[in-house]
């Protein structure tokens, strides 16, 4: 246990340590433009002393320092500002949409993951052959189109020709559980489709490389048949790679439903944060892109503790 | 280069057609870009190949010049993070030590962002003109070509010529230029085309967001963005642009895939 464990508390820690940088380049980045808020709020034509009070008020005439630590510190503590453009507190605001949002990508994590694995080996079983031509031909088309465009052609297609969907995904607290998944439906077929592209793709590589070692060489020379030697042999090697892939595609995921909830009106994370780049109201960006970028590393994070565990070299150490 | 797989020709052809297209936008689309010709969403017609848009424009123009600027905005953000990541790698490479640390963990720090994400974060403050979208992108994505050109560099680094020409005497430019670049140089031209691919996707998702080329100025994401209320009425004018830039991506993939392939045998892989 004591290698895994210092292991673990090291990845762990640098999970965090990486988390306070990215508060950091955050903050930096929003730091950058010669102007400040108060000028973008106000527009050009400001006269000085407006200018001047909206700065104190917004704590503005403060070093930048002093305002980083006072924002991180409201961040520690649940505190995310209030918005700009509509005077609300940001973390409330957040809290549903953040619900929404984890509610669309945990189906679409749902069903992408198992189907992008199963396609994964059916690839790997039938390599070179039809049925892997056939699905690599349809991943590359997949990634080469950008995520909104397929929202698009979906909702073109099954939305409205077919009539299949709502290719509007409004959905309110007071809908059932099955009403939200109706409306969600198409938002997650995007996503799943985007992602399992890249997720199966991955999987494919990856135990096709556990596939071409010599052990397997072995167990195929002693007559083992194709389905145990995936199942005892190449499989267990290549759950670490799997995992990675899968955490990844999540974090991508995270990423996409940015987009695809822009395309379909979905009240979530995503919409709240692009709206208010526009709006250039950037107290809520910063807390966005700071939940965003906490996802995203919070999920490579896993990927590597669980490569970590799933290394037998690891676990019983001589 | 006497044998150009048939996969490969076609890629090149479509991928020299649209920047053809790009170049020559203004001598080949049939009306102005901005120019009010017709009604509303009209359909497809002998005056209008692919119909008029949501405020009557042709399409067709407006599909040409948006293939100029997405080609344009894409190609010049590919170069600029090309020069900053292949430099930067080959040096964090040949320098080791302290430099490369530096540079390989803020490296590392930027890539724990995704990067869309950042880029709307950097976007909220900056005002949205084609140099800033750029730049933005440009930076933000060298880090990928850092990571490539680093791990090239310092295989590179330790073979027999270059420790040749470092006890010659010659410079850290020469080692970077006439040793390690030219031995790098096939896998990073078949990463190039990924790049280009991602960075043709990357501003058609910012004009789409309404954060990347700005109207009256038409890119493909744009249009998109423009003509997507149609979609719920069954007008399709919203979807031509998937349609040119899965092409346009399809083809140089197959371009970067023939180039990698022919470049494994190098490396010693299985590729012919």
């Amino acid at each position: 246990m004591g290698l895994v464990g210092k292991l673990l508390a090291q990845r762990i820690a640098l999970g965090l340590l990486l988390l306070f940088l990215v508060s950091i380049l955050i903050f930096v980045g929003t730091q950058i433009l010669p102007g400040d808020v108060a000028q973008s709020v106000l527009g050009q034509s400001a006269t000085p002393e407006a200018l001047a009070n909206l700065r104190a008020e917004m704590g503005l005439d403060q070093p930048a320092i002093t305002r980083y630590f006072a924002w991180l510190g409201g961040v520690l503590t649940g505190d995310l500002g209030t918005a700009l453009t509509s005077g609300q507190d940001i973390a409330t605001s957040i809290a549903g949409r953040l619900a929404n949002t984890l509610f669309l990508a945990f189906w679409a994590a749902l069903i992408s993951v198992p189907l992008a694995i199963f396609l994964g080996l059916l690839a790997v079983r039938y390599r070179d052959r039809w049925p892997d031509k056939l699905i690599s031909a349809v991943t590359l088309a997949s990634i080469s189109i950008p995520e909104f465009l397929i929202g698009y052609l979906l909702m073109y297609f099954i939305g409205v020709k077919l009539g299949w969907a709502p290719s509007v995904a409004t959905i309110y607290d007071s809908m059932s559980l099955g009403e939200k998944l109706q409306a969600i439906a198409l938002p997650v077929a995007v996503l799943t489709l985007v992602v399992l592209a890249h997720m199966m793709r991955m999987t494919r590589a990856a135990i096709l490389n556990v596939m071409q070692s010599a052990y397997v060489e072995t167990a195929e020379l002693k007559g083992l048949s194709m389905f145990k030697i995936i199942w005892r042999h190449a499989f267990p090697n290549s759950i670490a790679p799997i995992v990675n892939v899968v955490m990844l595609n999540l974090a991508y995921l995270v990423v996409g439903v940015v987009v695809v909830e822009v395309v379909f009106t979905y009240p979530g994370m995503g919409q709240y944060l692009v709206d208010h780049v526009s709006k250039r109201d950037v107290p809520v960006v910063q807390a966005c892109g700071l939940i965003f970028a906490a996802v995203y590393i919070g999920l490579n994070m896993v990927a590597d503790i669980v490569s970590i565990l799933a290394n037998p070299r690891l676990r019983h150490p001589k | 280069m006497k044998y150009i797989p048939l996969s490969a020709l076609v890629g090149l052809a479509i991928t020299a057609a649209y920047f053809l297209m790009a170049l020559f936008a203004p001598v080949i689309s049939p009306y102005g870009m901005a120019e009010v010709v017709g009604s509303v969403w009209e359909p497809s017609s002998a005056e209008h190949l692919l119909g008029t848009d949501n405020i009557g424009r042709d399409l067709l123009s407006r599909m040409i010049y948006g293939g100029r600027t997405t080609i344009f905005i894409a190609t010049a953000a590919t170069i600029l993070s090309f020069t900053t990541g292949a430099i930067l790698g080959f040096l964090a490479a040949v320098l080791g030590g302290l430099w490369d640390q530096v540079l390989s963990r803020f490296v590392d720090l930027l890539m724990s962002i995704p990067t869309l994400i950042f880029a709307l974060v950097v976007l909220s403050v900056m005002p949205v003109t084609i140099p800033v979208l750029i730049v933005v992108m440009g930076l933000l994505d060298s880090t990928r070509v850092f990571r490539l050109a680093r791990a090239v560099a310092v295989d590179i680094n330790v073979m027999d010529f270059v420790e040749a020409a470092k006890l010659r005497g010659e410079g850290r430019g020469w080692i970077i230029f006439r040793e390690i670049l030219p031995n790098a140089l096939s896998p990073l031209v078949a990463e190039m085309g990924m790049r280009f691919i991602f960075m043709v996707l990357f501003v058609s998702t910012l004009s789409f967001l309404g954060l990347g080329v700005q109207p009256p100025g038409a890119d493909w994401g744009g249009i998109v963005k423009e003509n997507k209320d149609g979609i719920v009425y069954g007008i399709g004018a919203a979807l031509y642009p998937a349609v040119a830039i899965a092409t346009l991506a399809i083809s140089v993939n197959l371009v970067a895939d023939w180039i990698l392939n022919r470049t494994t045998s190098l490396k010693g892989g299985r590729g012919g």
